[in-house]
């Protein structure tokens, strides 16, 4: 491969990468003041960003965090709610050319997020340029937007900051609804897990279990029983989070 | 918090995160075949993403009319395909209206 080539591979994959950073950077913004809000310092909440690049984890980090929760709490709920990006890291280890070496398996598996992943599925296959340059704009927008939101939101008005607080959530929704509505298997997923959910947060004797034990518990017992009720016929990764 | 407590919080996290991501990437070539396991995963992302909305998303407002105002708009848009974006500014907006009107009245 020419150093042209590859130039424009890293050009094209920092392109691809320009509608995912933007995307990032809101929902990095809502993350930023969500997590100073709840108690972290702007420091911390970017160094979080910075080191995992995991919206859902994240967000379900800083209360186990502020509560106090066992680093093993905190451990087995990161595990369970980014178990998914296993699964795309295995489909996406069949896509990468021969231009990827090992040890650029390592920096890629870094920022293998849902996004990316889904951009870099859609494609025949990826090599090293193209990889480096999708993984670096969304990386870069997702830090940047939490560094402004961690610190916006302490010169921001109180009500503004009510408002982008459930921006996060938004975005949860939006994640989850068209496939929801597309299929019923889903649905019934969706359904069951909130059901689950709200046992935990209402009923005296569940709501003393912690916050991190809570997800790990509720999204393993709906997605293992929506499973075994409903097989998937083939795996849809590009719909996949 | 103190950041000798921040610390080991953020280098587990951050450790579990990464490993999830590199193992599979580094280790298996083959494709899965196990169907249950294959279906878990199919399913788990909007398990989790279900979990940690509701009932969570109701009381991060001031008021949780606003929050329901937030969902109720979100829901809709997100319904319609809306992009990510639109669904959380739109999210956004309802709350920052309703809250405004709640002052009021």
């Amino acid at each position: 491969m020419t150093a042209k080539t590859s130039f424009s591979q890293f050009f094209q994959g920092i392109h691809d990468g320009i509608s995912i950073c933007l995307g990032y950077f809101s929902v990095a913004f809502a993350f930023g003041i969500f997590a100073v809000s709840s108690g972290l310092t702007p420091l911390e909440t970017i160094q979080i960003s910075a080191a995992n690049v995991t919206s859902a984890g994240q967000l379900a980090a800083v209360p186990v965090m502020l509560s106090g929760g066992t680093l093993i709490e905190l451990a087995l709920s990161q595990f369970i709610i980014n178990l998914r990006y296993s699964l795309m890291s295995i489909s996406l280890s069949q896509k990468l050319d021969s231009s990827v070496k090992l040890f650029h398996r390592f920096i890629i598996a870094f920022v293998n997020t849902d996004e990316v992943f889904a951009v870099a599925s859609a494609k025949e296959s990826v090599g090293k340029q193209y990889m480096f340059g999708l993984i670096l704009t969304p990386y870069v927008g997702w830090t940047a937007g939490t560094a402004v939101g961690a610190f916006a939101g302490n010169v921001m008005p109180a009500l503004v900051i009510t408002a982008l607080g459930i921006a996060i959530y938004g975005m949860f929704i939006a994640i989850v609804v068209p496939p929801a509505r597309a299929d019923r298997h889903i649905l019934f997923c969706v359904c069951l897990s909130v059901a689950l959910s709200c046992l935990f947060r209402f009923v005296p004797f569940l709501a003393k279990v912690q916050t991190g034990f809570v997800v790990i518990i509720c999204s393993v017992l709906a997605a293992a029983v929506t499973a075994a009720l409903f097989p998937a016929e083939e795996m849809k990764e590009n719909n996949a989070v | 918090m103190q950041y000798e407590r921040f610390l080991p919080y953020l280098l587990t996290m951050a450790l579990v995160t990464y490993l999830v991501r590199a193992i599979p990437l580094v280790l298996i070539r083959r494709k899965i075949r196990n169907q249950f396991v294959l279906s878990f995963l199919h399913y788990m992302p909007y398990a989790v993403l279900s979990v940690m909305t509701v009932p969570a998303v109701f009381f991060v407002t001031n008021n949780i009319i606003s929050a329901v105002a937030g969902v109720a708009v979100a829901l809709v848009l997100a319904f319609h395909k809306k992009g990510l974006l639109t669904v959380a500014v739109g999210a956004s907006a309802a709350v920052f209206l309703a809250e405004l009107l709640l002052r009021v009245l």
